[in-house]
């Protein structure tokens, strides 16, 4: 089996895989990091998003293989500490933008992304529109939507780290 | 109100792990020696089974077993079930076909397993049954629940001539005759509630294990019922006898019914684990395959008829369904489009007289469960478009029609079984109205028109029945299963406090709603509650999350439980305090000797409850954890008025929400965060409902919808800002006065949303879903041109 070797939230790893293996699957069967999710087979849901070399990519529509040399960030990479979260990850959980919790890493890192090429100032239709890559069942997306504007904001004025109080 | 307490927006506890991509869904979960199951699925809707040859699959490197239906049936493992009888009108009882987990003698849908091949690793499975040769007689099928009654239709199940299940009826045929007889006015009706997959963003899934040591199993499965699931795989598939049984629900991502029921996957997953020596078998569905295995919603097909007077007072209404349940009846399939459905046709108003024919049939796709709402979008939709197209056609204003036929009294008794306790639908129309600034729509009306649009407002005032539901009220309607709750309260030594509750979150908040209620009731920190659920082996007995109960009987459950909780620890504090028990009042947390300043902290109390040191044994047993199973006394009935506004450009015929209005009464609101979230869900499902979603089957029983490339789900950018209100009238029949809230938005939804484009477009011809295609076609057809650009 071919091996392929890439950084992983900041770790170098090693992996040997069959050639068939989705990045989705090395992440969450080889390296255990079950935050990145599965949720369809059509790379519509965006479950699966993570950052490969600082941009969002469905990991399960990107061979394994071909993350050789890549860096790659997941939702488990995002929080600074184990004790402070991320601004955008405080934003989802302030706004209530999550209930079931299975599509957020992916609207997460997403979300993200999003500033990083929009900026921090993101109006309604902007983020409703650069959504359309991610499917939420249980919010109806209008806490999504304000909790990307306040995450956004947040990254923004230097609002790093949050205390990650329960 | 504390900061904490009821009706605070606390901030959920569980976020952390969901945020953090640690939380602990069923596919997360990697069991030592863990193996995979790939099922092969018929291809063909209906099709004999003629033989299977496993030899190629069986030799491929990794293939562990290749199983079929004709060993599942060699080890006497028994069928899945519905557990709700429901007879005909001639007193027949439903004709239920057998269901068995692997099909044996013939597949009846496109999906319907036929083996499954267990394999070291996911690869090897697919590789596997991919060479599992099946050898199909392939029979002609049908999917159109009208044709599969209709002469010469291919019978499904021997069962079942002519496809019917059965045939049943509720309310008055001959009041409702004579009242359409001398009716002022008729409006008549005739809509297909349309096909939908429920799509939760998780797929289902499924560990079996089987421990060869101590003879027991364990299965871990995106389940919103573990006591139910382990209680019908031992009684009735008898895969386990159910002490020897535990099931595990981790965390699980959105269920909205679909993952209620009982289906095949987790049944042969716990029964191959034994098969193949005792290593977990793990199932996880792909989504194209979850659209052929996860059980539909609606399907109805309807002609509907509503009398008025003179005055414009609803006089009679007569509803004929055409319910579609697919390939088998599903876990609760019966009870859908019979008592879920036909006892809310009397919506908020006063109708004296109603009567409902249901006729449910067998086709060939994928069995028609329960999906948010379960028969109530479907009675609203009926209700709710009929009252809206009466008004068009008497030249009222809807509202004020709406208004004339209210409800106003309470309790009041509907004749479709329903007594509706407590309500005040004035209050959430006029508040509606207000919020969504009715009275300026014809401005706005304008001024879409000067952009060459068309613009649009519907309503929809629903109402449903939750809480489900009083045990012998259900119990005589059919049910096979009683519908309390169980809570157990267990205080610790330390003063903290874990609760353990037979509801089961998906989504729903309970770890931080309950913990609220238990916080405020005990006057402890929120933080030392802890909100237990989803494990046969940690929790008593409970019947699980759906029907918006959680709040309304799983709720009630803990309180009960909570009040046993106070009694006893009154006790203690009794004997700690040295003063007689009527003597001690318990507030803020505190136990204090009334009239006096001799107090004890709870922490004090809780731990002198488990050392025992100042009671005897005999006076008082030691320790403090109460339990309680809360049997409803009656349904629920939240209701409330939505207002959806539309802007349709004609040239297209895509249709844009622009403006949703939602003023609903749940009665007492335990966490408002949480109550709006469950509403903006609702709606945005009903939109899709009404805009975009449809499970489509071509005649050969195809599912041509077999993916999320076809099948239109709903993004951000189909959906408005929500303006979301409440009002209260507290539910009479519950400790706490809640009403529920889960279900709310996808009941009034699509009403709203056709409502509001049949009054841009100026036609009735509007199908659900309203595509671009469609509402384009309707306004070529209708009368009504655009306005002068």
């Amino acid at each position: 089996m071919p091996a392929v070797s890439l950084t992983v939230n900041g770790k170098p790893v090693t992996v040997d895989v069959d050639p068939r293996t989705l990045l989705v699957q090395l992440l969450r069967e080889n390296l255990r990091l079950t935050g990145t999710h599965v949720g369809c087979d059509t790379s519509q849901c965006g479950a699966c998003v993570v950052h490969v070399n600082g941009k969002a990519i469905k990991s399960c529509t990107m061979l394994a293989l071909t993350a050789d040399g890549a860096n790659v960030l997941t939702i488990e990479g995002l929080a600074p500490s184990a004790t402070e979260l991320h601004p955008m990850q405080a934003a989802f959980r302030e706004h209530h933008g999550l209930q079931c919790g299975f599509c957020t890493p992916g609207m997460i890192m997403t979300a993200v992304d999003m500033v990083n090429r929009r900026g921090n100032d993101l109006d309604d239709k902007t983020i409703r529109k650069e959504l359309e890559g991610n499917l939420c069942r249980c919010t109806g997306y209008h806490n999504i939507v304000k909790a990307i504007a306040a995450g956004a904001k947040s990254m923004g004025s230097g609002g790093g780290a949050q205390q990650a109080a329960e | 109100m504390s900061a904490t307490g009821i009706g605070a927006a606390v901030r959920r506890k569980e976020d952390f792990r969901f945020i953090t991509g640690k939380g602990q869904y069923t596919d997360d979960v990697s069991r030592p020696g863990e193996t995979r199951a790939v099922f092969v699925r018929s291809p063909h809707a209906h099709a004999r089974i003629r033989s299977i040859d496993a030899t190629a699959a069986k030799s491929l490197p990794g293939v562990l077993a290749v199983l079929t239906g004709a060993e599942l049936a060699a080890d006497k493992i028994g069928n899945l079930i519905c557990g709700w009888m429901i007879h005909s009108k001639d007193g027949s009882p439903m004709k239920m076909a057998p269901h068995p987990a692997i099909a044996a003698g013939k597949a009846c849908h496109v999906g319907d397993p036929v083996a499954v091949v267990v394999a070291e690793t996911l690869a090897q499975a697919r590789d596997g049954a991919e060479k599992v040769a099946v050898d199909y007689e392939v029979l002609p099928a049908v999917a159109d629940p009208v044709k599969a009654q209709a002469k010469g239709a291919p019978q499904i199940h021997e069962v079942a001539p002519n496809n019917t299940i059965y045939q049943w009826h509720l309310g008055d045929a001959k009041a409702v005759d004579a009242a359409i007889q001398s009716a002022k006015h008729v409006t008549r009706f005739d809509v297909v509630n349309n096909r939908l997959v429920p799509n939760a963003v998780e797929p289902r899934a499924a560990i079996g294990e089987y421990d060869t040591g101590s003879d027991s199993y364990v299965l871990w499965n995106t389940t919103q019922n573990p006591h139910v699931a382990r209680l019908v795989i031992s009684a009735f598939v008898g895969v386990a006898p159910e002490h020897k049984l535990r099931v595990i629900a981790p965390d699980v991502g959105g269920g909205f019914g679909s993952k209620i029921f009982i289906y095949p996957e987790e049944v042969v997953c716990l029964w191959a684990s034994k098969k193949i020596g005792g290593r977990p078998v793990k199932w996880v569905s792909e989504r194209s395959e979850a659209f052929l295995a996860d059980a539909h919603g609606r399907d109805h097909v309807t002609h509907a008829e509503m009398a008025f007077d003179a005055d414009g007072k609803i006089t009679g209404l007569k509803v004929k369904t055409v319910a579609n349940l697919g390939g088998y009846m599903s876990t609760f399939s019966s009870s859908i489009p019979t008592y879920l459905y036909a006892t809310l046709l009397s919506g908020q108003y006063e109708i004296p007289a109603i009567y409902c024919e249901v006729d449910a049939v067998y086709t060939n796709t994928v069995p028609v469960d329960a999906y948010r709402g379960a028969g109530r979008p479907e009675a609203t939709f009926v209700v709710e478009r009929l009252v809206e197209v009466a008004a068009r056609e008497l030249g009222a204003d809807p509202a004020d029609l709406r208004k004339k036929n209210f409800i106003k009294k309470f309790p009041h008794q509907t004749p479709v079984i329903m007594n509706y306790d407590a309500g005040d639908y004035q209050a959430s129309l006029k508040k509606a109205i207000e919020v969504a600034n009715v009275k300026e729509f014809g401005k706005r009306k304008r001024e879409s028109a000067r952009n060459g649009k068309l613009r649009g407002l519907g309503y929809s005032a629903y109402i449903e029945a939750c809480g489900i539901a009083p045990s012998a009220a259900v119990g005589s309607l059919g049910a096979g299963v009683g519908l309390w709750e169980s809570a157990e309260i267990r205080v610790n030594p330390t003063g903290s406090v874990e609760v353990l509750t037979g509801s089961h979150q998906h989504g729903q908040g309970h770890e931080t709603t309950f913990a609220q209620v238990v916080s405020e009731r005990l006057g402890i920190p929120i933080e030392n509650v802890s909100v237990i659920h989803g494990d046969t082996d940690k929790v008593q007995f409970g019947m699980g999350t759906y029907g918006s109960r959680s709040g309304a009987v799983g709720l009630s459950a803990v309180v009960k439980a909570l009040e046993k909780v106070e009694a006893k620890a009154k006790k203690v504090a009794s004997h700690l305090l040295e003063a007689a028990e009527n003597d001690i009042v318990f507030k803020d947390g505190k136990f204090t000797v009334a009239g006096t300043d001799k107090s004890a902290a709870w922490g004090d109390v809780t731990l002198h409850a488990y050392i025992a040191h100042k009671f005897s044994g005999q006076e008082l047993e030691p320790g403090l954890k109460e339990g309680a199973f809360y049997d409803p006394v009656n349904f629920t009935f939240p209701a409330g008025c939505h207002i959806c506004e539309v802007e349709i450009d004609p040239d297209t015929g895509v249709v844009a929400v622009v403006g949703w209005t939602a003023v609903d009464d749940f009665g007492t609101v335990i966490n408002p965060m949480i109550v709006e979230g469950q509403v903006h869900g609702g709606i945005a499902q009903g939109v899709g409902q009404a805009l975009l979603e449809g499970a489509i089957y071509d005649t050969d029983g195809q599912l041509v919808t077999g993916s999320f490339m076809d099948y239109c789900m709903p993004r951000a950018d189909n959906l408005p800002t929500y303006k979301v209100e409440m009002t209260v009238t507290k539910c009479p029949s519950n400790p706490l006065g809640i009403k529920g809230c889960g279900e709310a938005g996808a009941i009034a939804a699509p009403a709203a949303v056709i409502n509001a484009i049949t009054d841009a477009i100026g036609s009735e011809d509007v199908p659900m879903p309203a595509t671009p295609q469609a509402v384009w076609a309707a306004i070529q057809k209708s009368n009504t041109g655009r306005e002068a650009a």
